[in-house]
């Protein structure tokens, strides 16, 4: 069984039968009974429309915002300061109003989004690939291993993640120096929220592998003297994915999170290429003097994504979850 | 007992060892102390005689007993930025930091645990599903935005509370509180109300799980089955029940409201531990990072440690087991 203080009900959401590759997640999903419990829950639903509505403009920003913000040619200094278009003073051509340079903020909003959801994306994904690699390591091994990597993870989990984070990017300064580590921004957030987030995948990785070893068809798999590596990533791995969805969905409005927190203290993106948790701090400077929506507006939307994936994250729990059932 | 002790405790000690050299290493290996001591241009003899006096030319060993050494005795070096002993500075940001922990937990405990049974007794109520809902934002919205619009509605909007600093201080001597005056309690409220949101929505969904576990428990049942009054159930058998987890993971939350301090502290320019370890990281101040590092993995093994031992204290099944 998985470790009794972290029950991972996950791991157990389907019968496991003989291993079927990586696509066996996808159809899993497609699969009547997610989608059946999907459309029965229009928060669900509502919170996945809004996620891919803002994926949608993360991924293609030049489609849908009405300025290229960040193009030098294109800032008018003298449309600076604008309210939203509702307020006395704001036009239509500025629906969200305009920043300190005049730049649009909903093109601002969009271009950031896509640099919000680019560090965290990447993020969990390389937090997936080193929890779930110890994961399986120490689950399949057992023994000194086994307990070696989970006296790390321990050790990992007596932190925050967002210290550790920070720690991360302090030691990327004094490495790279302060200019060095701003043209690397994006690189150096992806690896430290990657190393801040990868224990509770490895937990859960580690559980379910303990489980999976014993059965037949690894037994049949070593007994056809299939190498090791093979049995864990082609035959152990696909059984356990479902776990590392779940914890995945939530990871990402953690990671997310994460980046903003450190972006908007001044350790994240610099201004020249801004993420939301950037736009946040630059508008914050505004706030005393009355133009709140150049802080608001961005943390808003910061909101709106993070509380989207939050409500996605709680639906697949429960639904792959058989005991709730 | 004493071998579950001794386990325990080893096992902090190892953790704590693990994280001082890892604060060795950076203390080490980041940022070159000769050159923060003398400047880039120093010549080749000044910087022998330097690296001579810090000890710097002893082998890697031998200068990690010494570090172990200085730290036991609480000497963490000098800042590279403020050229001041680092333990007279965190010495002195540390009551702020405190006070500001504190007074958010106890903001967190008052609203988040009675929402909470609330939420858990009435389930379908339409109140208990705003309060859920209202938890979910509580955990999605970041501690620095709710800052962020606190300041711009409390101090830019409405004009009552300052959005900045800690008020007038009083000093008691080894503890300089902002309890004390009118100022210094203003000061707070907006801090402790933005540390306190997040952990509101973490408890009340706590207390909420645990106790709709508990409420389906066999016991409960027999409860209701003898003809006790509800407010008799939840109160006296179900809550009590309930709070053993949620006292136990609200220690552990102390330390991580602690460490959640460093990006309020930011926001309100709260001058606290938090925030020196922000301007810290800015500065590549390794010696203020490596000690803040030691510092705050001290407080949570501590805090581990301590909630381990209730445990036994509280549970008999440990007991047993540890005693087999």
């Amino acid at each position: 069984m998985s470790d009794p203080n972290h029950p991972d009900p996950a791991t157990n959401a389907e019968p496991k039968t003989a291993p079927g590759g990586a696509g066996r997640i996808l159809r899993a999903l497609r699969s009547a009974s997610i989608v059946r419990s999907l459309r029965k829950d229009w928060v669900a639903m509502l919170a996945l429309a809004v996620l891919l509505i803002l994926m949608f403009a993360a991924a293609l920003p030049n489609l849908l915002a009405p300025y290229r913000v960040f193009d030098l040619t294109q800032i008018q200094l003298m449309n600076a300061f604008r309210p939203p278009a509702w307020l006395d003073g704001g036009s239509a051509e500025f629906l969200l109003g305009t920043d300190d340079q005049g730049r649009d903020i909903l093109s601002a909003i969009i271009y950031g989004l896509r640099v919000s959801v680019t560090v965290g994306l990447g993020g969990v994904a390389l937090a997936v690939v080193i929890g779930v690699t110890i994961g399986l390591i120490a689950g399949y091994a057992g023994g000194f291993i086994d307990s070696l990597l989970m006296r790390v993870a321990d050790v990992q989990l007596t932190f925050p993640a967002i210290l550790i984070a920070v720690m991360i990017d302090g030691v990327s300064r004094a490495i790279l120096g302060n200019a060095g580590r701003d043209n690397a921004a994006v690189i150096v957030l992806i690896i430290a929220i990657g190393l801040s987030g990868w224990v509770e995948y490895a937990r859960a990785v580690r559980g379910a592998t303990m489980v999976e070893r014993h059965r037949d068809y690894v037994a049949s798999a070593q007994l056809s003297r299939v190498g090791t590596a093979s049995i864990l990533f082609n035959h152990i791995l696909p059984n356990v994915l479902t776990a590392v969805l779940v914890i995945g969905t939530i990871h990402l409005g953690v990671a997310i999170l994460i980046e903003a927190t450190l972006s908007f203290v001044g350790l994240g993106i610099p201004p020249t290429q801004p993420s939301l948790g950037t736009l946040i701090r630059v508008g914050n400077n505004y706030i005393l003097s009355g133009e709140w929506w150049i802080a608001i507006m961005p943390g808003f939307a910061l909101l709106v994504l993070v509380l989207a994936i939050n409500l996605l994250g709680d639906f697949l729990r429960d639904a792959l979850n058989p005991r709730l059932k | 007992m004493i071998a579950f002790l001794l386990r325990r405790v080893g096992g902090a000690l190892i953790v704590m060892l693990a994280v001082t050299a890892i604060a060795f290493v950076m203390f080490n290996y980041l940022g070159d102390p000769v050159v923060a001591i003398l400047g880039q241009d120093a010549s080749e003899a000044a910087r022998r005689a330097v690296e001579q006096q810090l000890g710097l030319d002893r082998p890697i060993l031998v200068r990690f007993f010494v570090y172990l050494r200085d730290i036991a005795g609480g000497n963490f070096g000098l800042s590279y930025r403020l050229g001041q002993p680092v333990t007279e500075v965190i010495v002195e940001r540390l009551p702020a930091t405190v006070e500001l922990a504190f007074s958010g937990m106890a903001i967190a405990l008052l609203i988040g645990v009675p929402a909470g049974v609330f939420s858990a007794i009435r389930r379908r109520s339409p109140v208990s599903r705003v309060l859920l809902g209202g938890s979910l934002i509580g955990i999605s919205v970041p501690t620095f935005f709710v800052g962020v619009v606190l300041i711009w509605v409390f101090s830019v909007n409405l004009g009552v509370l300052p959005s900045f600093g800690r008020g007038q201080t009083v000093d008691l001597g080894w503890w300089t509180t902002g309890f004390l005056t009118s100022s210094g309690l203003a000061a707070l409220v907006l801090p402790a109300m933005s540390i306190a949101v997040f952990q509101i929505a973490m408890i009340m969904r706590l207390v909420r799980a645990e106790m709709l576990e508990v409420i389906r428990s066999d016991y409960i049942q027999f409860a209701r089955a003898r003809g006790l009054p509800e407010r008799r159930i939840y109160f006296r058998h179900a809550l009590k029940n309930t709070l053993i987890p949620v006292i136990t993971i609200i220690a552990l939350q102390l330390g991580s409201l602690i460490a959640f301090a460093v990006i309020t502290e930011s926001v309100f320019q709260w001058p606290g531990l938090g925030l020196l370890f922000l301007q810290s990281v800015a500065a590549a101040d390794v010696t203020i990072m490596s000690a803040y590092l030691i510092l705050i993995a001290g407080l949570f093994v501590v805090i581990n440690l301590a909630v381990d031992l209730l445990y036994f204290a509280i549970d008999p099944r440990l007991r047993a087991r540890a005693g087999r």
